[in-house]
């Protein structure tokens, strides 16, 4: 369960294949927008931001990370009312944090996904509630508990994402 | 140099984020129509939805297939109980359209304009917008089926939302509940105007009813049509929770009638109309001839009867209810209890009615009151019920209805348990 520190000469970097880079956010963006409608509690989770999370850490790339979290982030911003930016800008820093820390921690292990999740879960809320109300002046309210109970949830979520995310990724 | 490679990936970052951030000030800057992300929100719904539609046809398809084909227990039993109903509801029909026809006649009179609903589209919802901040779904009907943005959407149970955004084959629909949402309101009983709005955390409130009214919970929330979007009077849902606010108004928690979390079909307004109510004839006739074949008809005038007809009697069939005379009338042809009040005349009853009206109509002689009161200079009524008097047989013949129709006054039809003893 331990976080445990990896020299830079043990850490591995992988790739995905083209498709999988493509159609791996376009299926998390379109179960994302599909499922709530048959199963409301599904809005807790946030698919794309665990594809974001999932593909930092396995390429442990900062620029690939934050231009993979920007594009979708922007891609789900593409799909609500609200300014294009929102998601875009909470998941560029997700997805840079996510592969810079990928660097220098074992993502290998399930616990450290795990804890890892809930900490880029909640970086991405408080970023995202920044930009809401500070910039576009959305209404909103932070609820701590509510924030760690989703956070959890994505993570459990995320552990099974990034175990899938596992099988398609490819050793450089 | 070697700074600038030493931080290449945090410049990238800021630099990535400076440009998300500009664009999206600029974007909330801006107050005209035209929208600069366009195109990128074409790319993404054209990506994401044709995979939504995909999906949901598959599954309304099987679903369908299943339910029509495969599965059909209890469908006679059901089949027995709709038939039912609707004999019910034909009967609730003749109810509600004279009740709609006496409202149509006193909105003609006070030159009530009023919307209606002339044009729906049915479509169906294939998919959210995914996020908790954005209370928006897509349908599959858009720019090519006549979407426009600012259309209502609804469903059976409720309002719904508005067309938001209009793509080639799909739209978005934002839902009451979004916080960027409005929708004019007002309460059924007590009449007070309010705004619709939603809540960050998904609840609908009513807003701007001043804190010194009193709001029950449980009653109904109407459409107000202030809003230009939502015709008025269509169901919003009904108030669940009244507390002081800040300010001056109270907060008033709506529960919507439409279950905006599970929603699979609504109804687009396409098309509504505002025209002046005018009484319709034709529907309240229909209603009356649903009535007039559940009672028995009364018997042919007979040869000789207006032959020997003698002067201050009215033969039974000939006349219009206005001047029949009861004792006449009633042990042959109606129940007392129908007729008395029609044929000895109300005190509001002008003494002439006017014959076209009763001609036309075949209205009973509550709706006969009120056309009476709607033609100017009729007067107020003045019959006393004199028997056969010589405007009675003047409407007599001026009536061209069949006995039928003529002998049908009844004050208010009633239910199917209550029906005449005939």
């Amino acid at each position: 369960m331990a976080i445990t520190y990896t020299s830079g000469e043990q850490v591995e970097v992988y790739r995905f294949s083209l498709p999988a880079t493509i159609l791996i956010p376009l299926i998390a963006v379109f179960i994302q927008a599909w499922l709530p409608l048959r199963f409301h509690f599904f809005t807790i989770f946030d698919l794309p931001l665990l594809v974001v999370i999932g593909f930092a850490t396995a390429r442990r790339n900062p620029l690939a990370g934050l231009v993979t979290g920007g594009l979708i982030g922007i891609l789900q911003d593409a799909l609500t009312h609200q300014p294009i930016g929102l998601y875009g800008i909470s998941k560029t820093v997700v997805g840079f944090g996510a592969s810079s820390l990928g660097i220098k921690l074992d993502v290998e292990n399930i616990g450290a996904r795990f804890l890892l999740t809930i900490f880029f879960y909640v970086v991405h809320e408080v970023v995202y509630f920044m930009i809401a109300r500070g910039l576009v002046g959305l209404r909103m309210a932070w609820s701590w508990p509510h924030e760690l109970l989703s956070g959890v949830a994505n993570a459990l979520l995320g552990v099974l994402v990034f175990m899938l995310l596992d099988r398609v990724k490819q050793r450089t | 140099m070697d700074v600038l490679g030493r931080y290449r990936n945090l410049i990238v970052l800021v630099g990535v984020l400076f440009a998300q951030v500009l664009g999206l000030a600029v974007q909330v800057r801006r107050t005209t129509d035209s929208e600069p992300t366009r195109l990128i929100r074409v790319w993404a719904v054209g990506a994401v939805t044709p995979l939504e539609k995909a999906l949901v046809w598959t599954q309304t398809s099987s679903r369908n297939i299943w339910h029509n084909y495969f599965y059909l227990r209890g469908v006679r039993a059901e089949n027995r109980s709709l038939k039912a109903q609707i004999e019910r509801m034909s009967l609730e029909q003749v109810r509600i359209s004279q009740d709609a026809d006496q409202a149509r006649r006193l909105q003609a009179l006070l030159a009530f304009k009023e919307q209606f609903i002339s044009q729906t589209m049915a479509a169906q919802v294939i998919g959210s917008s995914g996020s908790e901040l954005s209370r928006s779904v897509y349908i599959d009907k858009g720019e090519s089926d006549g979407i426009k943005p600012d259309m209502a959407v609804i469903t059976a149970d409720g309002i719904v939302g508005k067309v938001l955004r209009v793509y080639g084959s799909t739209a978005l629909v934002l839902l009451i509940d979004d916080q960027t949402s409005g929708v004019g309101a007002i309460l059924d009983k007590a009449r007070l105007q309010g705004i619709l709005r939603g809540t960050p955390s998904g609840e609908v409130m009513l807003e701007k009813v001043m804190s010194d009214e009193t709001v029950p919970a449980g009653e109904l929330v109407l459409t107000s049509g202030g809003d230009g979007i939502f015709p008025k009077g269509l169901l919003v849902g009904r108030v669940t929770k009244v507390s002081q606010g800040s300010e001056l108004f109270l907060n008033i928690r709506v529960r919507p009638a439409a279950d905006l979390s599970r929603l699979e079909e609504v109804l687009v307004v396409t098309k509504t109309d505002e025209r002046q109510a005018e009484p319709d004839h034709a529907g309240t006739a229909r209603a009356i001839d649903i009535l007039a074949e559940r009672l028995p008809t009364v018997p042919p005038k007979p040869e000789n009867a207006e032959k020997g007809a003698v002067p201050g009697t009215v033969a039974p069939g000939a006349v219009s209810p206005t001047t029949v005379a009861p004792t006449k009338v009633a042990p042959t042809n109606v129940a007392p209890t129908t007729v008395a009040p029609t044929t000895t005349g109300s005190p509001t009853k002008p003494k002439a009615a006017p014959p076209a009206a009763s001609a036309s109509s075949g209205a009973p002689a509550a709706r006969k009151t009120e056309s009476s009161v709607s033609s100017p200079g009729a007067g107020s009524g003045t019959s006393t019920g004199t028997p056969a008097s010589a405007t009675g047989t003047a409407a007599a013949k001026a009536s061209t209805k069949p006995v039928k129709a003529a002998v049908q006054p009844q004050p208010k039809p009633q239910p199917a348990g209550q029906d005449s003893p005939h």
